[in-house]
């Protein structure tokens, strides 16, 4: 059994687990966030896509104690109160999910995807680096839409803040 | 009603907590003092069981039972049953063999369930399922149902020789004959319909609680139709008497078909709930989901077209061999049957057909409908046929089929279906343009320059959904009737809950059916809540597949509306004094036409309630139930156009264009109509290009996992060109067909004749991946 201490959506948490605990099993298990899903035992379906230190991870090739001392983000984490965070929005009003089993990992896939490209993103470019997340309902022609309106939305909202700042 | 009625474009109610992390699925579920199962499976695809030892297991740290097949029978749990009775052609019943939840003494293939292990952690049942000590004696195996039947095959249940289950018959023998003797033309091929697993994203999952001081079951399962499993269970498989049961079905991950059916793990969970006194979870690997979920298609046809000189059909002949798997799963009798050979007319009056269907015995997981059923069976047998013909006559594709399209309505085809509604020509024309099909060969040339082969390959679908009439299914063999019930209740305060038989694991019934009630009774979509998935609180239901849940679920909540209305007008007019006819339902009044006299929908509602003042002789209180049994049928159809672009030198396809033009009659919710024709054509262009069940020949899946099992991914497909026209169902009262199947039934002939239009030969079968490809290309000169 070994301890892991780790923040989680701004939240300090603490559990012993045994070794072999997987990230996501942590996350379901001990912290009760079970909207990280399990959707498959390879690594390739991206239903469990949390970030890590700001940074998008399948939570199920992590063990829990290799998390130990990072700063975790969940889909429980990501709207701001009652705001849902823009690709949450984009999702809902481009209709992105259907069954919203592999949503929560699109969604932060989406989210680290948007904030490594900057300059903004194209179809092809969405429909690559998707490549980790299997969805079965949508087609993914609707998330691709959702994840490059959000992009736009979350584009401009940066140019209005560094605006402001200026 | 404009913005949250019938036919707008409204975003999901239920998205919130899907996008929020608020789901909740039957592996969130927590109750108190749960423990968790692994099932011990066969590793042979054929053996026979000769010793289980369990106490080493039984050893282990945290372990609370390890339970076997033997003690499951002794405490009567029954054998898992196929509710479709269909008779062969000699008049004789299908032979269904035994299939218990746990295997006595043989198992018949890789993944069937011998043991069970319940532990403190998942983690410590693993442990001990690994300690169970099985001795198996194998035996010989065969997994391609084409020669499940040869002399020297093992026989794989005693019930039915040569592993033949039934050999059925649809349509006039004769009459068909007799057409192939008069033509002037015959085209002829076999056809491979490949074996599919579902892979609904989430696994399978069951969690079952007995409650000792209660003597009462709970089942959490992940079902499209927990009504019936409860049924089932009940009924067949004595797990407890159905007052003693609820079964409640969560947020379902998706299901496209394989999780209609009541499996083992269910089962094994709640008896194995008394029998350790916890309560039980069990959820799917991945691979348990590809080893043990009902597999879809796995076809072998061989079809004949009969032409006159004027390219006019006079006549259809298919036999088709279709693999059922080790076990009979729950409708798989019907799946190649009615669901399958009823629509080998496709949208063309074809004067005579025949077909003959042999299901049989492999070893193989069980077989079952997926997303479509029988029906991409029968479009891709119909459509291949009509392209290739096409092409032997030098016709244009488009041509053949309109010269051969069913233009009148009603029209009887051969094989049962009676066709209520439909303009075939009006979905190709659309296709066309927005294929832009008049400019084809030019981007043909233009691929050629590149070095590039560029195909363009059509499907003129037609399908059936909202089954089904049920004396029609009952003369059929159906063990079950296929109408659906609903229950509308107005609250004191005005607002609505609409219980329901239809269950959603994806579709959006909360947005959907909110809509209609917000259409019917002027209120706000937000006052409106759906409540579904729980035998406790909906008295029962059929479930959701088949696309049912529009023009029979819906169905039910309109006549249940009907009801509701009838009696808030004759609180209104009474409150009002005014003559019930006189009163209209709008803007959230209720209101005397042509005055300003108006009561308040929610004060109507209280009065319902209070029934201080309610017309003499009426009941207090506002809640109205109905049951629907549709008429017929629906006919959904349309017309697919792909356009490919392969590269010779790695035989690579690119699907540079997707258009889809259906007719699914009225539609309630456009933007959720064409999120479930995205969804349909991806499973359909998976299907012909990337997905493949593959057992090798001991019977091990060799495409057990992510990793070898080909799912489409974004970069595998481009997006789609939707649109839809409409000719509304006749045969509900919404004009309603249904649109949850169509893509996938619609898009693998229009891929393949895209991909053989382009490579110039026939001689392909799915998925064609860029080897198989790459190897056609290799048998053509270019």
């Amino acid at each position: 059994m070994s301890d892991v201490s780790l923040t989680v959506n701004g939240r300090r948490v603490s559990g012993t687990v045994e070794d072999r605990t997987l990230l996501v099993h942590f996350l379901r298990e001990n912290l009760g966030l079970t909207g990280t899903h399990v959707g498959c035992d390879t690594s390739q379906c991206g239903a469990c896509v949390i970030h890590v230190d700001g940074k998008a991870v399948k939570s199920c090739t992590m063990l829990a104690v290799q998390a130990s001392g990072s700063e975790i983000l969940t889909i429980e984490g990501l709207a701001n109160g009652g705001d849902l965070h823009p690709v949450q929005a984009a999702f809902k009003e481009h209709h992105g999910l259907q069954c919203g089993f592999c949503t929560p990992g699109m969604i932060m896939t989406a989210t680290d995807m948007i904030a490594r490209h900057p300059e903004g993103l194209d179809e092809a470019t969405v429909r690559t680096e998707l490549e980790g997340n299997i969805c079965r309902c949508t087609g993914y022609h609707n998330i691709v839409k959702a994840i490059l309106a959000a992009s736009k939305t979350m584009a401009k909202g940066s140019k209005t803040r560094t605006k402001r700042a200026a | 009603m404009g913005v949250e009625g019938i036919g707008a474009r409204v975003a999901r109610k239920e998205d919130k907590r899907f996008i929020t992390g608020g789901g909740r699925y039957v592996d969130d579920m927590v109750v108190p003092g749960m423990k968790h199962a692994v099932f011990v499976r066969s590793p042979y695809a054929h053996a026979q069981i000769r010793k289980i030892d369990v106490k080493a297991a039984q050893a282990m740290p945290g372990v609370i039972g390890v339970l076997t097949g033997k003690e499951l029978k002794a405490d009567g749990i029954g054998n898992l049953i196929c509710g479709w009775m269909i008779h062969s052609r000699d008049g004789t019943p299908m032979k269904m063999g035994a299939w218990s939840a746990l295997a006595v003494d043989k198992v018949r293939y890789v993944g069937d369930a011998v043991v069970v292990v319940v532990a403190d952690t998942k983690g410590q049942a693993r442990d001990a399922a690994e300690a169970v000590e099985i001795t198996y004696k194998e035996l010989k195996s065969v997994t391609d149902a084409s020669k499940a039947m040869d002399k020297g095959a093992p026989q794989i249940h005693p019930e039915a020789e040569n592993n033949l289950i039934f050999d059925w018959d649809i349509g006039n023998a004769d009459e068909t004959e007799a057409a192939f003797k008069k033509a002037a033309h015959v085209v002829e091929m076999d056809i491979i319909n490949n074996r599919l697993v579902p892979n609904a994203m989430e696994p399978r999952a069951a969690l079952g609680h007995y409650d000792k001081a209660e003597d009462h079951y709970t089942c959490w399962t992940t079902s499209q139709n927990p009504h019936v499993a409860r049924l089932v269970m009940s009924a067949f498989y004595n797990v407890a008497p159905e007052n003693k049961l609820r079964v409640i079905a969560p947020d379902v991950g998706g299901g496209f078909g394989s999780k209609i059916y009541i499996y083992p793990e269910e089962i094994v969970c709640l008896w194995a709930s008394k029998k350790t006194g916890v309560p039980v979870k069990w959820v799917a690997d991945r691979t348990e989901s590809f080893l043990c979920d009902a597999h879809g298609r796995d076809h072998h046809s061989h079809c004949a077209m009969a032409f006159d000189e004027d390219h006019k059909i006079l006549g259809f002949k298919v036999e088709t061999k279709a693999n059922l798997g080790a076990y009979m799963s729950l409708f798989s009798s019907a799946t190649p049957t009615y669901l399958y050979a009823t629509l080998l007319s496709g949208q063309y009056d074809i004067p005579a057909i025949h077909a003959n269907v042999k299901a049989i015995y492999t070893n193989t997981a069980p077989v079952d409908a997926y997303r479509g059923a029988g029906r991409p069976e029968a479009a891709f047998n119909v459509e291949r046929m009509m392209e290739v013909a096409a092409r032997q006559f030098g016709m244009s594709p488009a041509e053949l089929r309109r010269k051969n399209f069913i233009t009148a309505f009603p029209h009887q085809t051969p094989v049962i279906m009676n066709y209520d509604a439909g303009d075939f020509a009006t979905s190709l024309d659309a296709a066309m343009k927005e294929a832009d099909y008049a400019g084809f060969e030019k981007r043909r040339a233009k691929a050629k320059k590149a070095g590039k082969l560029r195909g363009i390959g059509f499907s003129c679908y037609i399908e059936a959904c909202g089954i089904a009439p049920s004396a029609a299914v009952g003369s059929l063999g159906a063990g079950v009737g296929l109408w659906e019930s609903a229950e509308v209740r107005v609250n004191a305060v005005g607002t609505i809950e609409v219980l329901t038989g239809s269950h959603s694991h994806g579709q959006g019934h909360e947005t959907t059916f909110s809509q209609l009630v917000a259409q019917r009774l002027s209120v706000p979509l937000d006052s409106i809540s759906i409540v579904h998935g729980d035998t406790d609180k909906v008295q029962m239901g059929m479930g959701t597949y088949g696309s049912r849940s529009g023009a029979v679920g819906m169905s039910a909540i309109v006549k249940a509306l009907d009801k509701v209305e009838a009696k808030a007008r004759k609180i209104a007019a009474h409150l009002l004094e005014a003559d019930e006819s006189d009163i209209v339902i709008e803007n959230g009044e209720l209101k005397v036409a042509g005055t300003d006299k108006s009561v308040p929908w929610f004060q109507m509602a209280l009065a319902a309630y209070t029934a201080h003042n309610l017309p003499a002789g009426m009941e207090p209180g506002l809640k109205e139930t109905a049951f629907y049994d549709p008429a017929n049928f629906t006919f959904p159809a349309g017309c697919y156009i792909c356009e490919v672009e392969i590269d010779p030198e790695t035989g690579h396809t690119d699907i540079v264009q997707f258009v889809a033009a259906d007719d699914f009659g009225n539609i309630i919710n456009p933007m959720i109509v064409e999120g479930q024709v995205h969804g349909g054509v991806a499973q359909g262009v998976g299907q012909a290009l990337l997905e493949g069940a593959n057992y090798d020949e001991t019977g091990q899946l060799l495409t057990a996992s992510y990793m070898d099992y080909t799912m489409p991914r974004a970069g595998d497909l481009p997006s789609f060109k939707v649109s839809t026209s409409s000719t509304p169902s006749p045969s509900n009262p919404l004009g309603l067909k249904g649109c949850g199947e169509a893509g996938a039934i619609g898009s693998p002939p229009a891929v393949i004749n895209a991909i053989t239009d382009a490579i110039g030969t026939e001689n392909i079968t799915m998925p064609a991946t860029p080897q198989k490809v790459w190897a056609a290309i290799r048998t053509v000169k270019h």
